[in-house]
């Protein structure tokens, strides 16, 4: 069979699993005895396993498969969740992590078999089980789908026996018995070695419904669709043809290793039907699709409360796989109503939408330009332009993912470390649904890597130290994310040492980064960004966590390159705040132009404060510099002509147009010529070509096919 | 048909040596090649926007379609006198494999000749003469001596060398 055109959709979906299992595996440190978390482990090792099978990766298959048998002893009491038990499992989902990328790579696996990590497991089952030698098979049925088995076997022996009829379906099979029609019941068993069983019972139900209706099954159509049944499922059908016909069509589909069916006369037919509470529920999931979690989780159960000869003990594992299937099912919809889209696809699509709204502005502006432009003409200008900024919106909307994604793997990391550098550490986060562009939350994930590493490392004291300070032992980190208007704020904050600024002072000055003269004359803040630097560590012992210098620069370089800030804020031995700023978008933005002299540029509207029509005389001069002072602050001037190199087209003694901008806490006032409009504009960058230009951050398409540059104040400030 | 005659045949259809395809432009009075398989395209003089504290060979940047590409004046770059505008200026659109696509400004488009690649002789490299390290080869055709223009040197940012 061919597989490849799956390898994408694997991948994805081994990532899920694996980001699912972490997750799962650090809460059961947590909470050893949750049997949710077990059965959630249980269920993702299997797909894992069904899915590394099918697609032919059988290393994955063997570990996956040792994985699964582990916590199936687990499920079944037989084995407690112990602390190195916890580590072999995480060692699996690196070994499980390492098969993913070689996959993705090469589409090849690769060779480690991990032969020790298996034996490992092995011994974990040996210790639990004793010498009892579990057959894998046997408990993969027993782990699958306890509640389906017991329905399939139930005291009166055949499966279909046990299925139970509502009033409806009671009705419609005495119906076509009246009406001399045949109505069969089927068991069908899937072979034991069959990996995609679901895919099985779908063919066996198609190549039934050629020749018959389907009235009810059991398990329930959901059910079966999603592999929640054993080797076996039940079918009540109406039929014209012979029961040969039928059993024999369905036995047709390979991997099916039996199909049992009897005729059903009309006393089978009402006497199946004694009255069930439950019976309400199952009619819902077989005869509809959509369903609710509430009502899927009672269909679970509802099969081990049916048949009174159920033994009571078996009832209870039962009862516990509903919550999980509760759970599969709660996603369910999610999963269906979602479509997996290229990024390329959406690039391509925002790229169109930009062309778009240049196509816009050149048509605003020829229209502006033609003089007699009618009513109507502006106003289907004006509807095209609120069509295309919501367009554009959606498209941004689309490319918007939660941050949750990247930073899902933290806990697992800070667990690791806490281990690793033998300091005791939590780590908080909250607003992990904050959402980003694509591009963004995949990039974000090594600089806040970085950053929480460095807290674990730099930041944090060893329990030791806290104590004599009277901090808490175990030290916090926290990872917040939220919006904050046209940017996406997150905070890496901890409450160890802060940042010690004589240190960094004394290592720069060593370093030759800075002269012990400048050292004296520069202000904390000053010291801190030094941390910036390219090759700068403090700290005393360079361990493998970090310390070896390419952090901070590192982080900044790769934010600054998705067009976002980085600050930290710290105070000595109460902790440091690490925030990185982040735009919402990167593509398009709303712009105030500006005239200088001849040439026109845009500034993003998000930096603007306010705009200032200044009288010459207003401008002082403080320190050999021009200020002008607003409303109690003093800012400085910037005469942009002259950082640009273009002749004014203003007199002195004519008033100051100000654009005054802010970063962060910093303003600043930006001396234009002219004030030209707020547009919207579409973000090109300049290339690398021309990259080193630091004030200018990109440029754009203006309606009358010139470019214009956008200026960034940031970098002016 | 005969064996010798089917041999005859494909003798007709095969190049007698392989050969390169230039555009000739004129910088001055000189004439250079630019090799066809770099050119994107060949547009006429527009609007060039200035793009500050960049070097002085960087004229600035055009809209190509909706892209932004930088243009670059050749003149400047091999210390020739700036260049004039005129009605024959053109900027010729380069798709480079390290720098990207970068227009750059010739006086004039002339022709577009094929040259055999053995009648491209090799430059003797002259230190003394500036120009030469951005020439690859010189070629000969009916027209004359054409100079053929290095195309990564002349692209080449010398503050990253």
């Amino acid at each position: 069979m061919d597989v490849s055109q799956y390898l994408e959709i694997f991948l994805d979906e081994t990532n899920e699993h694996l980001q699912n299992l972490n997750t799962q595996i650090l809460s059961l440190e947590q909470d050893p005895e949750n049997m949710d978390t077990i059965n959630e482990i249980f269920r993702a090792a299997h797909s894992l396993k069904g899915m590394a099978g099918t697609m032919g990766y059988k290393r994955m298959q063997t570990l996956t498969h040792d994985m699964e048998n582990v916590f199936s002893e687990v499920r079944n009491g037989n084995i407690k969740v112990k602390a190195d038990m916890i580590d072999v499992l995480f060692q699996c989902l690196d070994a499980l992590e390492e098969y993913n990328t070689n996959i993705r790579e090469s589409s090849d696996e690769g060779t480690n078999d991990n032969g020790a990590l298996i034996k490992r497991l092995n011994d974990i089952m040996a210790g639990g089980t004793g010498a009892e030698d579990a057959p894998a098979a046997k408990e993969e049925a027993a782990g699958e789908a306890p509640a389906a088995q017991e329905a399939a076997a139930p005291a009166a022996g055949g499966g279909f026996h046990g299925i139970k009829l509502d009033e409806n379906q009671q009705t419609v099979l005495s119906d076509a018995i009246k009406q001399d029609k045949k109505v069969y019941g089927l068991t069908v068993k899937v072979q034991e070695s069959c990996i995609l069983k679901a895919a099985r019972a779908f063919l066996v139900f198609k190549a039934i419904e050629e020749t018959s209706e389907i009235i009810v099954s059991d398990p329930s159509s959901q059910d079966i669709e999603d592999e929640r049944f054993d080797l076996e499922f039940s079918l009540i059908i109406v039929s014209e043809a012979d029961l040969d016909v039928v059993v024999t069509a369905a036995k047709s589909v390979s991997e099916i290793e039996d199909v049992a069916g009897s005729v059903l006369k009309l006393e089978d037919v009402t006497g199946a039907a004694a009255p069930e509470e439950a019976s309400d529920a199952s009619e819902v999931p077989a005869e509809t699709s959509a369903q609710t979690p509430a009502q899927s989780a009672e269909t679970s159960a509802a099969p081990s409360e049916a048949p009174a000869a159920q033994p009571a003990e078996k009832q209870a594992p039962a009862a516990q796989t509903a919550p999980a299937a509760k759970k599969n099912t709660a996603n369910k919809p999610v999963v269906n109503r979602t479509v997996r889209v290229d990024i390329e696809k959406l690039d391509t699509l925002m790229n169109l939408v930009s062309e778009l709204i240049i196509a816009k502005n050149s048509l605003v502006s020829a229209s502006t330009m033609s003089g007699n432009s009618s009513p109507a003409v502006n106003e289907q200008i004006e509807y095209l332009e609120s069509v295309t900024t919501s367009l554009h919106e959606s498209v941004m909307k689309v490319r918007m993912v939660p941050i949750e994604s990247t930073v899902n793997k933290f806990p697992r990391m800070v667990r690791d470390l806490q281990k690793k550098l033998g300091k005791k550490m939590e780590l908080y986060m909250s607003g992990e649904e904050t959402e980003l562009d694509r591009t963004v939350v995949d990039q974000i994930g090594d600089p806040l890597m970085h950053l929480l590493r460095n807290s674990a490392d730099h930041g944090l004291e060893s329990a030791a130290v806290r104590k004599e300070r009277g901090k808490p032992e175990v030290g916090s980190i926290f990872l917040d994310a939220y919006q904050d208007g046209n940017n996406v704020v997150i905070e890496v904050r901890d409450d160890g040492n802060g940042i010690d600024t004589k240190a960094v002072k004394n290592k720069a000055i060593e370093r030759g980064v800075i002269t012990p003269e400048q050292g004296e004359a520069m202000s904390e803040k000053e010291i801190i960004d030094l941390l910036f630097n390219a090759g700068f560590s403090t700290a005393k012992v360079v361990s493998d966590v970090s310390g070896r210098g390419v952090g901070l620069d590192v982080v900044k370089s790769m934010i600054e390159s998705l067009s976002g800030e980085v600050e930290v804020k710290s105070k000595l031995g109460e902790g440091s705040t690490w925030t990185i700023r982040l735009p919402l978008t990167l593509a398009i933005i709303q712009a105030l132009m500006v005239e200088i002299g001849e040439e026109k540029y845009a500034i993003a509207l998000g930096s603007i404060q306010t705009i200032e029509d200044i009288l010459p005389a207003d401008v002082k001069l403080v320190q050999a510099k021009e200020v002008i002072q607003l409303r109690d602050l003093v800012i400085p001037l910037i005469r942009l002509n002259e950082i640009l190199d273009i002749p004014s087209k203003k007199e002195p003694e004519d008033n100051l147009v100000v654009v005054v901008v802010k970063k962060g806490d910093k303003l600043a006032g930006l001396v234009v010529d002219e004030l030209i409009g707020q547009q919207e504009i579409v973000i090109k960058s300049l290339g690398k070509y021309i990259s080193r230009c630091k004030i200018i951050s990109g440029a754009t398409v203006l309606g009358d096919g010139e470019v214009a540059l956008i200026l960034d104040a940031n970098a002016l400030l | 048909m005969s064996d010798t005659g089917a041999t005859y045949e494909i003798d007709e259809l095969r190049p007698i040596s392989e050969t390169t395809q230039f555009i000739v432009i004129k910088l001055g009075d000189e004439q250079y090649g630019i090799d066809i398989k770099y050119i994107d395209n060949i547009v006429r003089m527009q609007h060039i926007t200035r793009v500050p504290k960049v070097d002085e060979y960087l004229k600035g940047v055009i809209n190509l379609r909706g892209e932004v590409i930088p243009v670059m004046s050749i003149r400047i770059k091999m210390g020739l006198e700036p260049d004039v505008e005129t009605k024959s200026s053109r900027i010729i659109i380069l798709k480079l494999e390290q720098q990207g696509t970068i227009g750059v400004i010739v006086d004039e488009v002339k022709e577009v000749v094929t040259l055999e690649n053995d009648r491209i002789e090799k430059m003797a490299y002259d230190s003394k003469d500036e120009r030469a390290s951005f020439l690859s080869g010189v070629g000969k055709s009916d027209g004359g001596l054409i100079s053929l223009l290095d195309l990564n040197a002349v692209v080449l940012d010398p503050s990253m060398m």
